[in-house]
């Protein structure tokens, strides 16, 4: 199949940008949209031009390395999959396709495609863990989780921090990947004497780097690859308002 | 040749034991007296830094999967300053993420007869009696603690509706041990280790440099004192310091171009130290899994791993008449051949990985291979889903089939699943000591980018078990043994030796960017990968290997006159990174060829065509081959010496494997 191309090109994080077109022919649809740039790249260096940078790694949708807003989509057109598990067959011969980077006050483009998601560990950071040192833990099986809460945590838990939910957030909130990971915590008994530290902590050092608020509009959940839900927002705002009402800070 | 790698020595009885007629030129440090003992009595012999004094040390963690998160982290608490670093945007994306399987530990839960000693044994054993037992049993103790560790972080294991931890079996195991996240396991115990990484940042205790690759190892005096890397974003090449030097940056699959390896995953932190003075061990044992998805194109830029947990409920079978196109549900029963349960009865799918991948390419090279280019068996669910039901199977491995299905865009509920082998992990690293200190003092290597272990083959969920082992409860203990020997801060940054090997890097990445000839990196590391995979893949023989031999450095000798590096190397450049990567992939070739010539016995991973039984099984030589092979550098272009570690089995007697 053909298509053409419309990617932003930017040499570096100061440099203005702008979308370049490239004409991609005869690609197999079994290719990966990720495999098909790399075909655009091996053209371009063969004419000596610098390839197009984007982020990628595991190639199989678990890192969240990859990103891409396609056709003005986080990951592209299909549901619960990342850019790097997106294949042609979901593209139509003769299409145009407008590749971008994620677009957010708080992801500064680096170069090209490439942005800096760097807020995201500083949120983690901010207490997004449970605090146990190595050696002290108890035995696994002292403290018994039911199943529902451990399956619903894991649900949480399967962020893959690719920020697609920012990118695609009318307001650049990072309100979905917080709640996850609040959520998560939350959910565990391990997690309970953090409980309310953590998601006040959290939420202010979300603030602090410059994401947008939550206004409920749920883009965020319907691009999420891993389908993280908008019920674990709803949980973030319930520990919020515990956790503020407690707090004698 | 500097040694007799071509002779083989005598072989002596020794004790009543057999052992090799040679000197060992290596101290692997293991402690004496009894097995169960040595760790215990160990720890008390090493040397303590004063609580005190711990925060005067640096230590540099090259890596942040689970081998370097779960140590910088846990180096951290201890009180000592750590550097850590990683070439993805975030240390939460290292490839440990990609396991999807699980992680083994000797809890016996099920009350079905596990125990630490038969971990030990079944490690030992899968790894076809080619891993040291004090290692393998000291990894068998602690793996019990890193359940305890993981659960008490909030790793979110499946559970029994009692609420207690769920287990399943997994390839070369007849107990349930492993513990698993659903086909996440690797996700969720690398997230538990870096949120403890990130609380360590947090508190001021680690400096994490993210997007930065390491690319040359400082030693002064004989000891590791720091690294060189290069800044990915600004192109900066800097120098860091420390008292001691930890490499945790994982396996070196990537030098078949194709493996179900991360694209950026490289052999050049190890490399590079190899080249400074750590020997190598065993680099040609490597593991080709036998649950991936098949390649479908020219366009293939890696592969995808199934987790070999779906060998509990799918089936492995073939056509049995070569050339049988017609759709697998129209082929009857009685001319299938479920050909692991045919020759392995009593493992049957659950037989262990290098004879399942060496098993489905018999079938594949003898015509019965399916989908295109017959490089594919079938793995069928269809009896698991009469017997459990879709919900079931959906609930254990959903995701599994949803990426199956997202690849192929074909339906594993309602056809078999194809699959074929594919290069997975490398047994072989550098050579540590016990503990997990290469040759080169003050070096220490863990997770996969080590040797130890698992010997010529891995068991699945060990992978995981090993990265935690050594990051969380073995490093800690071990380093501070060697750092109450050194004066803390016993470096200069602005020293000859580490201003040298930065002009060295510097001149290196120069040198890359303006040769500026025809070839594309990738194209280099695709006909690497082509020989690496024909002569050194799944089968070995003589020829092939002497063949690889010639083409590697004449690949290598081009590569350096015709590549083309476009871009800035002041800039993001993935074309630099690339190329940086694959010059060191093609030197690391050679030497696994080179060590996969010498060996002329077959063992778990490593087949020689030449070594085998009448059956067509592995056929070890253990007179003459049980031993570690390490190697040192000595320079481009030239031999490297042949160094051996004896094995000695004290513990459990070396039988040929079989898992009839
Ligand atoms: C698809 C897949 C599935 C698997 N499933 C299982 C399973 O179910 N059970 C199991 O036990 N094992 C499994 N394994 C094996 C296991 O996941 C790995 O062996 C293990 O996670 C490796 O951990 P590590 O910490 O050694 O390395 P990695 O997790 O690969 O981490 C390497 C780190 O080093 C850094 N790094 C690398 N090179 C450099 C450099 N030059 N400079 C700076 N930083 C560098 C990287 O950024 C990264 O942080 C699987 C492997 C794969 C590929
Ligand atoms: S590259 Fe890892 S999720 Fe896409």
């Amino acid at each position: 199949m053909n298509v053409t191309l419309q990617v932003w090109r930017q040499k570096n994080a100061t440099a203005k940008g702008q979308m370049v077109k490239y004409e991609v022919k005869n690609i197999s649809p079994d290719t990966s949209f990720l495999e098909m740039l790399d075909i655009v790249n091996q053209e371009l260096i063969a004419r000596d031009e610098d390839p197009i940078a984007f982020d990628h790694d595991c190639r199989e949708g678990i890192c969240g390395m990859c990103s891409l807003m396609i056709n003005g989509m986080a990951h592209g057109p299909e549901h619960a999959t990342t850019t790097c598990q997106l294949h042609m067959r979901s593209f139509k011969d003769g299409d145009t396709i407008y590749v971008e980077p994620w677009r957010a006050r708080s992801f500064p483009v680096l170069k090209d495609l490439i942005v800096d998601r760097g807020a995201f560990d500083r949120i983690i950071a901010a207490g997004g863990y449970i605090s146990v040192s190595t050696g002290s833990a108890p035995e696994a099986n002292v403290i018994p989780v039911p199943k529902e809460n451990s399956d619903l945590a894991m649900d949480a838990a399967a962020c893959i921090a690719c920020g697609a939910c920012v990118a695609a957030c009318p307001n650049a909130s990072a309100m979905l990947f917080t709640a996850a990971k609040v959520s998560h915590l939350a959910l565990l008994p391990q997690g309970q004497p953090e409980r309310h530290k953590r998601v006040i902590d959290m939420v202010r050092q979300m603030d602090d780097e410059g994401f947008g608020h939550c206004t409920n509009i749920g883009e965020c959940s319907i691009a999420c690859p891993k389908e993280i839900s908008m019920d674990f927002i709803s949980m973030l705002n319930r520990e919020l308002i515990k956790a503020t009402a407690t707090n004698k800070e | 040749m500097a040694t007799d790698t071509q002779q083989r020595p005598a072989t002596t009885e020794v004790g009543g034991r057999r052992s090799m007629g040679f000197e060992s030129t290596l101290d692997a440090q293991i402690p004496p007296g009894p097995l169960q003992d040595k760790w215990d009595t160990h720890r008390f012999k090493m040397k303590l830094v004063n609580p005190a004094n711990k925060r005067k040390y640096t230590v540099i963690m090259v890596g942040s999967g689970l081998g370097g998160a779960s140590a910088a982290a846990s180096l951290a608490e201890l009180g000592y300053k750590v550097k850590c670093f990683c070439y993805q945007d975030s240390p939460r994306r290292a490839h440990s993420i990609a396991a999807q399987g699980g992680i083994n530990a000797a809890k016996n839960y099920r009350n079905d007869g596990d125990s630490i000693f038969r971990l030990f044994y079944d490690t030992i054993k899968g790894g076809d009696f080619r891993a040291r037992e004090a290692n393998v049993y000291r990894l068998a103790q602690v793996s019990v603690n890193i359940i305890d560790q993981c659960v008490a972080q909030g790793v979110p294991f499946a559970r029994e509706y009692g609420g207690q931890l769920d287990n399943r079996s997994f390839g070369g195991a007849q107990v349930s041990r492993t513990f698993y996240a659903r086909g996440q396991t690797g996700q969720q115990l690398l997230l538990g280790a870096y949120q403890q990484l990130e609380r360590q940042i947090g508190l001021g205790n680690v400096e994490m440099d993210t997007r930065t690759e390491m690319l040359d190892l400082v030693v002064v005096n004989g000891r590791a004192k720091g690294i060189i890397t290069r800044d990915m974003v600004t192109g900066k090449i800097e120098a860091h310091a420390g008292d001691a030097v930890v490499l945790a940056t994982g396996g070196y699959g990537n030098v078949f171009h194709l493996s179900t390896n991360a694209k950026g995953s490289n052999t050049t932190a190890i490399w590079r130290a190899h080249r400074k003075g750590a020997f190598f061990g065993n680099p040609c044992y490597t593991q080709i899994h036998p649950t991936c998805i098949p390649v479908s194109g020219e366009h293939q830029s890696k592969l995808t791993l199934m987790s070999e947990s779906l060998r509990n409920d799918g089936r492995v079978w073939v056509p049995k008449r070569p050339g049988d196109t017609r759709p697998p549900h129209e082929i009857p029963e009685a001319e299938r051949d479920y050909y692991l349960e045919r020759k392995y009865p009593s493992f049957g799918n659950l037989a262990p990985r290098d004879i399942s991948s060496r098993s489905a390419k018999e079938a594949c090279d003898a015509g019965l291979g399916v989908g295109p280019g017959g490089l594919g068996v079938y793995l069928d669910f269809a009896d698991a889903i009469q017997r459990l039901g879709v919900a079931k199977i959906r609930e254990r491995y959903g995701n599994l089939f949803d990426m199956y299905q997202r690849i192929t865009a074909e339906n594993p509920y309602e056809v078999p699943m194809r699959i074929y082998p594919a290069v997975h992990y490398t047994m072989g690293g550098l050579w540590v000591d016990y503990n997990l200190m290469s040759t080169i003092p003050g070096l220490f290597v863990i997770g996969e980018a080590n040797f130890s272990d698992h010997g010529a083959n891995r068991l699945g969920a060990s992978a995981l078990m090993q990265g935690l082992a050594d990051g969380y409860f073995v490093l800690p203990n071990t380093i501070g043994d060697y750092l109450a020997q050194v004066k803390p801060g016993d470096y200069n940054l602005a020293g000859d030796e580490f201003r040298q090997v930065q002009e060295d890097v510097s001149e290196r990445t120069n040198r890359l960017m303006s040769i500026k000839g025809k070839r594309s990196v990738d194209s280099f590391h695709r006909e690497l990968g082509r020989i690496m995979w024909d002569e050194c893949g799944m089968a070995r023989n003589e020829q092939g290997l002497k063949r690889a031999l010639e083409q590697i450095p004449e690949l290598r000798a081009e590569f350096w006159e015709n590549v083309r590096v476009t871009g800035e190397a002041t800039n993001i450049n993935q074309e630099l990174e690339k190329a940086g990567r694959v010059a060191d992939f093609l030197e690391l070739g050679e030497l696994m060829c080179l060590d996969a010539l010498h060996r002329t016995e077959s063992c778990g991973g490593h087949f020689r065509e030449e070594s085998q039984t009448e059956e067509g099984e592995a056929l070890r030589d253990d007179d003459h081959f049980a031993y570690v092979a390490a190697w040192e550098f000595r320079g481009l272009n030239q031999q490297p010496v042949l160094h051996r570690e004896p094995l000695s089995f004290e513990n459990v007697q070396l039988a040929q494997r079989s898992y009839k």
